[in-house]
Order: C-alpha cells, then structure tokens, then sequence
C-alpha cells in the first residue's frame, strides 16, 4: 500500500515517503509548512486514495481535547428528569461521541485530520497525549473502555502559531512541506489545468516566482494563490504577452488581488513597479 | 543500530529521544526503505526532528557522520589579524580615570571621521588611531567608555557610542531548551486564573442552588471557564553589549512563550525610544511605534523589560543620544510614558547585581523604574514576579 501522486495532487517523494512511514508505523504524522501548500488537501486525498473516511476535526480557539472523544450533555439529562422521560435512567443517551471516538470505533481504518491544532489552547496537545499514544481512553459517566479497532491513520496540521510541547512531538513523525520548485510546481499546475497553454504558464511562473522573491511581503503568495489566479487568467482569457509586458498598468501585475491579500503589500509592489519604471526610463 | 548516529546527532544539540531512535529502527525493519541514503536520510530527519527550525543541525550533523566531514567553524575562518580580540588592554584605574570624555557626542563623530581620513594602515594599541585594543575612543576591543566601536564581533568594553559594524544577531531561538524549569515555575507564579469571556460550562453547584430555591424546578446556572487571565508584555534588549547574557534570556524567552497564552514581545537597543521592533531581523519593516503600542495595550498587561542597561547615560537621558539614529525625545521621556500607562512593569537584568553600582546608566535606570530593577537569577525573578502579581 504505497501511496503516490493522484490525478489533481502532486506528491513530492520525500512526503510519500513520509506518508508511508506513518500509515505503517501507525503514528501520527504532523506536517507543517507555508499556508497553501496543501497540508489539508493530503488529508483529503489520502483518504480518497484509500477508499476510506476522512474524519476531520477542524481546531478552534475554544476548542478542547475533550469535545474530540466525547460529551457529556448533562443539560439535556436534567431537563429529561424534570420532564420524567425514561432516557434518564441511562446515562449513555446523553453521551456524545466525538471525532477521535468515531474514528477509534469506524469498521475501516480511517484518515483522522486534526486540522490547525496551533489554533486551540497551549494545554490541548498535551491533553490529547495519551489518547494519540495508546488510541483509548475511558469514558468516566459510564466506566466504559473505548480502545481503537485499528488505529486510524492521524494527519495534524499545524501553522506554527503556537509551538507545541516535547513530549508531543516525540510521539509523531514530522514533516516541514517546503514550497515547491518551479518543476514540481508546473506539475501541480497542470494537474489542476491540463490544457493550460505553455507560454502563458511559462509566463506565469514566471511573475509568480519574481513576485515570491520579494522579501518584504508580508504574506508570499502560496500555491493555492497562484490556482487561483491562473483561474482568473484563463477567465479573464489574459494573453501571456500581457504578463510579460513590464509596463502593463503601470507595471502591476494583471489580476494581482488574487495573489496579494494584504492592501500594503500591494501598495509595496506599486511602488516597486514604479521605481522600476524609473529605473527603465 | 545507529547508535554513533544518533550521538553524532546528539553532539549537534538535536534534541532527539530514544523513543524516536527506536521508531526510526522500527521504520527500517519494516523495510520502508531499500539501500539508499537518500532515503534514508528522508527517513531519519522524519523520525528524529520535529521541527524545520532544526533541519539545519540534522543535515550538519548527517554530513558528518555519513561523509566524515568534520563541518567548518565558519568563524575560524574569517581573517580577523585586523582586530584580533587578544590585544585588549588592562588599564588601571589610573588610565581609566585618565580617560575622561573628549568631549561631547558630536565632537566624538568629527573626530572620528577626521581620523579615519589621516589613518591609512592598520593600527593596534595606542591611544589615537582607530584599531584593535588601545584606548583610543575609535576602534574595537579597546577601554574608551564612550568609545565608537569598528567592525567588532561583540563588545569587548561593552559600551560604544555608534554601532557601525552591522550586528548579526538573529531572533531568539524560541526553541531553546528548557531545562532551566524552575524559571518556567517563576513565571507560573505570574498565573492568575479568572472566569472570563461567555459563560459555557454547566455551574452544578449553582444550578442544584437555584433549582431547590424553585422547589424543584430546573433552574439552569451557567459559568464562563476558567483561563489564564494574566497578559504580559515583554521588551528584549539586543545586541551590543547583551552578547553575554543570550543564554539567559533564551532560556527566559523559551518559558515564556510556552507559560503565557497573552505575550507580546517586542526588541529594542539599549533603551526604549519611540519604536520598538517585532523582529530584530527585519527592523525596518517591523518597527512598532510606542504611541501605537500604548493605544493597542490596555493598562492591564504586565510590562517586564529584559536588558542589561549598559550604556553611555546620555543614551537615556538626552535627545539624541541612541546609537542607531536621531531621537528627537529622549528615552527616559519613552520610558516614562510607558511606565504611566502599564500599571506594574519591572526590569529583568542579566548583569550579575554586584556591578550595578559601577554604571550610572543602570542607577540612572533604577531611578526610572522606581527601583523595580530585579537581577535574572531565580531570587531576582522571583522578586519581579512578585512585583507584577500586585493588583494596583
């Protein structure tokens, strides 16, 4: 079972690689890396290339380790009693599985996405220790033991707001998804666009590597931008002699909204191009 | 078994565990991969680091044990016979004395230029060419108190006037190890727990309260949860003279991050002035203005500055005086508008307390702080925290 490139997802080698260890070692794998360059769409595809489900537990702010095995809705339970309902008397009615449950009890070994786990609280990833190392944990209203049939596969996402603690890294393997190479992009370009002209592709890598290149930015586009302005591009039928044509609109790049989300660095990249139209003059 | 790897690892300072050695022995018995280094250098940077930040040392490292190549001091090979660190002098406290100021800032900056056009060779002792080890005010390495440093890999006197030679300092490793527990205990004293934001959690006591008060019919009581409520500000002095002291505040910085939910951290270069930086490596681009950062920070947030304060005194108390560019306020003026709007706020100095007395800078400090200047040793820390846990 070696998973590989899909029709619409590139896999660099080193991240097969990484998959793999993890789907036969039956560790989490925590990948980090730029926003955009597909840390959640692995998840998705992993799945799909395994025929199973993809549980995705999405992580908050609020979020706590607890909500992801199980709730307990004592709310429900008294309004229950007070209303004389015969649910009362079993306590289990008014327990809530949650993802880490749903995928420890699936019937096919599943892909578990803890997707952005910097986003909750410091304590949460130490919270879930034990539960990610010996995939059970006990459900203390009614004394029950939930252990995983087969240990799902775990993919965790993280952004690198918050770091996390030692002793969770030790229990995964990790991986930093570097951005890819003007090669392995192109790929990825024409998976999503098979029939993407090569000159206008060309050109457009072109502007998008010059435009990542340019250290000040506050957030460098990614390649999930570059999808979505080449989207826009072919929509806007955009000719690749337009890409090329420095002094286009005063230089700025066509479409430039979908690559810049940030009004100063768009406001930095005017004043390139127009330092640079100087300098031309 | 890879054992010498994983020292060769170990002697890096990568912080890898056994468990993740015997996952990487595992990893290979399962035959995930077949004969190849570079597969297997995929497979053990996978298994044994845990952190982009530190795939550096793991290739350094792997270089090493795979190629036999002892890796380059970098720093040995950079020709320094220009200002070779050896020739510092020990003045007595005569020459010290003898020493007094040539006169103002201004006059230092003329003078140095002016010299700098008459010097033609290299120079190293004396007391009036720019070079290595004299007592001249230009140079590096030398005992001039306000003296201006050139091209000088960290402060031999610890006090320049102008910083001219570009200081490669880098962020703090935020992944410093933390074995310095007991400061992370310190600053967990700082915690103040408190109920706020929406009220979520089920209140049991309250709710069998209200219920009997309604003889018995539910009365639902609500509660906020529990957080970590305290919010901390931190400043970090960098570069020139806190070369000494980066172990310390890594290791202040590291728990921290990892104790404080709320903590903003911003550097500065030996005292407050208007701006403050996010990052030291993009300091143009990063600058917050203190005005700024009084309007964004309620008065509530706990201010700790971290710095030796080191420096010439008129760096605090004229305009003008910083040594990077022109302030047009002076930094005590800063210093005190900050003071006014946080309401408790201590100094952190890593300069053992002994030698206090002998900088006015850091009386002159004291003085700002009203005494709230503690010594980073676990007494000091303590002391400050206890400080800051004061409800004004």
């Amino acid at each position: 079972m070696i998973f590989q490139s899909t029709e619409h997802y590139i896999l660099s080698p080193e991240l097969a690689l990484a998959v793999n260890a993890a789907v036969t070692l039956e560790k989490p794998l925590l990948i980090k890396g730029e926003p955009g360059t597909g840390k959640t769409r692995l998840a998705e595809e992993l799945a799909a290339s395994l025929g199973t489900d993809l549980i995705n537990w999405q992580i908050k702010s609020t979020s706590k380790a607890q909500q992801g095995l199980y709730e307990y809705d004592a709310v429900s339970r008294l309004r229950d009693g007070q209303l004389g309902s015969e649910r009362v008397a079993n306590i289990s009615n008014y327990i809530k599985p949650g993802k880490l449950w749903t995928a420890f009890t699936a019937e096919k070994r599943p892909v578990l996405l803890i997707d952005e786990i910097d986003k909750a609280d410091i304590e949460f990833p130490n919270d879930l220790l034990h539960e990610l190392d010996r995939m059970s944990f006990d459900v203390y209203e009614t004394g029950e033991r939930i252990s995983a049939k087969q240990r799902p596969i775990v993919v965790i996402t993280s952004n690198n707001e918050k770091e996390l603690p030692d002793a969770f890294l030790r229990r995964c393997f990790f991986h930093y998804i570097r951005f890819p190479d003007k090669d392995t992009l192109t790929q990825i370009v024409l998976a999503h666009f098979p029939t993407l002209q090569a000159d206008l592709l060309t050109a457009a890598l072109e502007v998008f590597f010059d435009l990542r290149a340019v250290d000040a930015l506050k957030k460098k586009p990614s390649t999930s931008e570059l999808l979505d302005w080449l989207k826009l591009l072919l929509a806007e039928q955009i000719a690749p002699s337009v890409l090329q044509d420095k002094q286009h609109q005063g230089g700025l790049i066509p479409l430039y909204g979908a690559l810049l989300k940030n009004e100063q660095d768009v406001a930095l990249l005017e004043k390139l191009a127009f330092m640079a139209r100087r300098a031309g003059r | 078994m890879l054992i010498s790897f994983f020292l060769t690892l170990r002697k890096y300072g990568l912080k890898s565990s056994i468990t993740e050695l015997l996952d990487l022995l595992k990893a290979l018995q399962q035959q995930l991969i077949f004969a190849s280094t570079d597969d297997f250098y995929l497979l053990a940077r996978l298994c044994l680091v845990k952190d982009e930040s530190q795939y550096d040392k793991f290739d350094r490292a792997f270089a090493e044990y795979f190629e036999g190549v002892e890796s380059l001091d970098l720093a040995a090979l950079i020709p320094d016979h220009w200002l070779l660190p050896g020739l510092i002098r020990q003045l007595s406290e005569e020459d010290k004395a003898k020493l007094a100021s040539l006169g103002g800032l201004e006059q230092l900056l003329e003078q140095f230029k002016q010299r700098l056009k008459e010097q033609q060779e290299k120079h190293a002792g004396g007391n009036k060419w720019i070079g290595t080890g004299g007592s001249s005010p230009f140079g590096a390495y030398g005992f001039h108190p306000e003296g201006i440093r050139v091209g000088q890999q960290g402060s031999g006197q610890r006090r320049a006037v102008k910083v001219w030679d570009k200081r490669d300092f880098k962020d703090f490793d935020q992944n410093a190890e933390l074995n310095h527990r007991a400061m992370q205990l310190a600053l967990r004293q700082l915690r103040r727990f408190a109920r706020t934001g929406q009220a979520t959690e089920l209140d049991l006591n309250g709710t069998i309260k209200a219920t009997a008060q309604q003889a018995g019919w539910l009365d639902l009581k609500f509660q906020s949860e529990r957080h970590n409520a305290v919010k901390v500000l931190m400043f970090f002095d960098i570069g020139g003279s806190m070369d000494d002291y980066i172990h310390e505040c890594e290791q202040l910085f590291a728990a921290a991050r990892t104790e404080f939910k709320h903590l903003e951290f911003f550097y500065f270069h030996n005292c407050p002035y208007e701006q403050v930086w996010r990052t030291h490596q993009r300091r143009a681009t990063d600058a917050v203005s203190i005005t700024q950062l009084l309007q964004t920070y309620h008065s509530d947030y706990k201010v700790i500055f971290v710095g030796d304060a080191t420096m010439g005194p008129y760096e605090i108390t004229y305009p003008g005086g910083s040594v990077e560019h022109f302030n047009p306020e002076s930094g005590e003026v800063w210093l005190k508008r900050l003071l006014a709007h946080f309401n408790n706020a201590v100094w952190l100095n890593p300069q053992p307390q002994a030698w206090w007395s002998h900088y006015h800078s850091i009386e002159i400090l004291q003085k700002l702080m009203q005494n709230q200047m503690y010594s980073m040793t676990l007494d000091g820390l303590s002391g400050a925290i206890r400080h800051l846990s004061k409800r004004h």
